[in-house]
């Protein structure tokens, strides 16, 4: 106990649990929406477009020769990765409305694209150019290295998509349900789902910098999955999304710091935990329905 | 109304006057569905313009009481009966209800003979009770027309026959008016007393007896070398 009241008193830690916190959050209200659109896929997705927006910005400042000097961009990859996560973001939507391909494929396509692309990029720079990006850092995060500016970036970001997503709450949520029935009752939907994306696009962005691309996609399915096992409506899928990743953030982080563990590999498996605990809750609660109910998804 | 190079829909007028049912017959791809997506404004027209209640198709949702078909829904996604009729009140998600819109769906749940479905997930719902569900959805807002795409598809006998004593019972004590897509014909015969037969444009309007005859079914069906059993009144 008195190890973890000692954790607590590092600013790094305090800095990491409040990004934790707030990246769980808007995650746990994202991911309810995208579990049950059947994205799952998406938070791979972007979260590898972000990777190939890095890699692009890291190449331009190369190529320009900008390498040596003290490069805003590098110090501040988000102002690739998000713009370009964006873009993938909306193309995604685009394409997958223009050529009838499912959003999965879709998603497929534009993530190796980008995969690519990164690697690409960054195997041009000779690996004794300084380019200000960690390569390890990208793939899997760095939450304890976050810095007081990544806080405020992170909670505005956080408060911005919240009351986004809170806001227009009722009708993602009933063109979740039922694209034609949310037309039906004058709901733009395309826009609304374009919307949706653009907001995906900004959080996943943001939140794979701290967590890493390659766990990125576990912060945004794992709750809202397990959530999906216990709820009985979608106010309380939200609810219990957001608290399974709040939860597994504070635990995972702790934990990482009593074994000196990857705190993101500790985060994903706390996550991994609560929704096994929420599987045999369901499995407890509702015994065989609850597999009827889900089989359909 | 085109889909790519072949024309949909074309001049079509359909007046429904109010307490009458309508059944709108035609083969597979005649356009029935497209129909009713252009009257609640989901589909508009390549030219001219459609129009429902005497103003533009979409404009009026409130008007308007919509049953889809049953496949096409999602059944996993997790919610009460109450909370699906209460959307159809609200026209967005409800995240928590008021008690007036509980009270609300429960007298339409009762209505259609499914007060005690209020609390049950839409995953445990039978196909009967969930067309139940789905029709208390479209008369919670007490609309001027029902819409009904093929609303005896996945609901066995007992449940289609049930439907339309609703429906009718629902049609008797307000007045709406009631149009149903159907593969039916003897549905439509016994149920309707209006018929539709369409097949990219209007072949037959009228009573059933007028209607459901053999030169126009044969005109919009297209079937030239056996008969319809059916077809003998």
């Amino acid at each position: 106990m008195a190890e973890l009241i000692d954790a607590l008193s590092f600013p790094f830690m305090q800095r990491a649990l409040i990004a934790g916190i707030l990246i769980a959050a808007m995650n746990g209200l994202l991911g309810v929406f995208v579990v049950q659109r059947r994205l799952a896929f998406l938070g791979d997705g972007l979260a590898h477009a972000a990777f190939g927006g890095m890699g692009l910005g890291a190449f331009v400042v190369f190529v320009t020769g900008l390498s040596s000097v003290n490069v805003f961009l590098l110090q501040e990859p988000l102002l690739v990765a998000v713009p370009f996560a964006l873009l993938a973001a909306l193309g995604i939507a685009w394409v997958r409305d223009h050529t009838g391909l499912s959003a999965d494929t879709v998603i497929g396509v534009f993530f190796a694209v980008s995969v690519a692309a990164g690697v690409l990029f960054f195997s041009i720079i000779p690996p004794d150019i300084e380019v200000g990006i960690d390569f390890f850092d990208i793939l899997f995060g760095s939450i304890l290295g976050v810095r007081q500016g990544d806080l405020v970036t992170i909670a505005v970001v956080t408060a911005l998509s919240l009351a986004l997503l809170i806001g227009l709450w009722g009708r993602i949520a009933y063109a979740t349900f039922d694209d034609e029935l949310a037309r039906a009752d004058g709901i733009r939907t395309r826009a609304l789902e374009y919307l949706l994306f653009a907001v995906a696009a900004v959080i996943i962005a943001v939140s794979a910098l701290v967590v890493g691309v390659v766990l990125m996609a576990a912060y945004l399915v794992i709750p809202a999955a397990g959530a999906r096992l216990l709820a009985r409506s979608l106010l309380q899928m939200t609810v219990i999304s957001v608290i399974i990743g709040v939860l597994a953030t504070v635990v995972g982080l702790l934990l990482s710091f009593v074994i000196d563990a990857p705190s993101g590999s500790t985060i994903v498996l706390s996550q991994a935990a609560l929704f096994m605990l929420a599987a045999a809750l369901a499995r407890w609660r509702y015994g065989d329905a609850s597999r009827a109910e889900n089989r359909a998804s | 109304m085109r889909y790519g190079d072949a024309e949909i829909l074309s001049d079509i007028t359909l007046d429904l006057e109010p307490g009458h049912f309508l059944a709108v017959v035609g083969p597979n791809g005649a356009g029935k569905s497209t129909l009713f997506k252009v009257a609640l404004g989901l589909v508009k027209p390549q030219r001219g313009h459609a129009a429902i209640f005497g103003h533009h198709a979409g404009v009026a949702p409130e008007r308007i009481g919509y049953v889809p078909q049953l496949k096409t829904f999602d059944r996993s996604f997790p919610a009460l009966a109450r909370d699906l009729v209460v959307s159809g009140l609200r026209r967005r998600w409800p995240a928590r209800t008021t008690t007036r819109e509980r009270q609300l769906a429960r007298e339409a749940l009762d209505l259609v003979g499914a007060a005690g479905l209020a609390q049950r997930p839409l995953a445990r719902l039978s196909g009967g009770e969930l067309q139940r569900a789905f029709l208390a959805r479209a008369i919670v807002r007490r609309p001027d027309i029902i819409l009904l795409d093929e609303p005896a598809t996945g609901v066995d006998f007992l449940a289609e026959h049930d439907l339309y004593d609703l429906l009718e019972g629902y049609q008797a004590e307000t007045g709406a008016a009631v149009a149903m897509i159907t593969h039916d014909l003897a549905a439509a015969r016994y149920h309707a007393d209006r018929v539709a037969v369409l097949n990219r444009t209007i072949h037959g309007f009228g009573t059933p007896e007028e209607v459901l005859c053999e030169p126009c079914l044969r005109e919009a069906y297209g079937h030239q070398h056996h008969d319809h059993g059916l077809l003998t009144f």
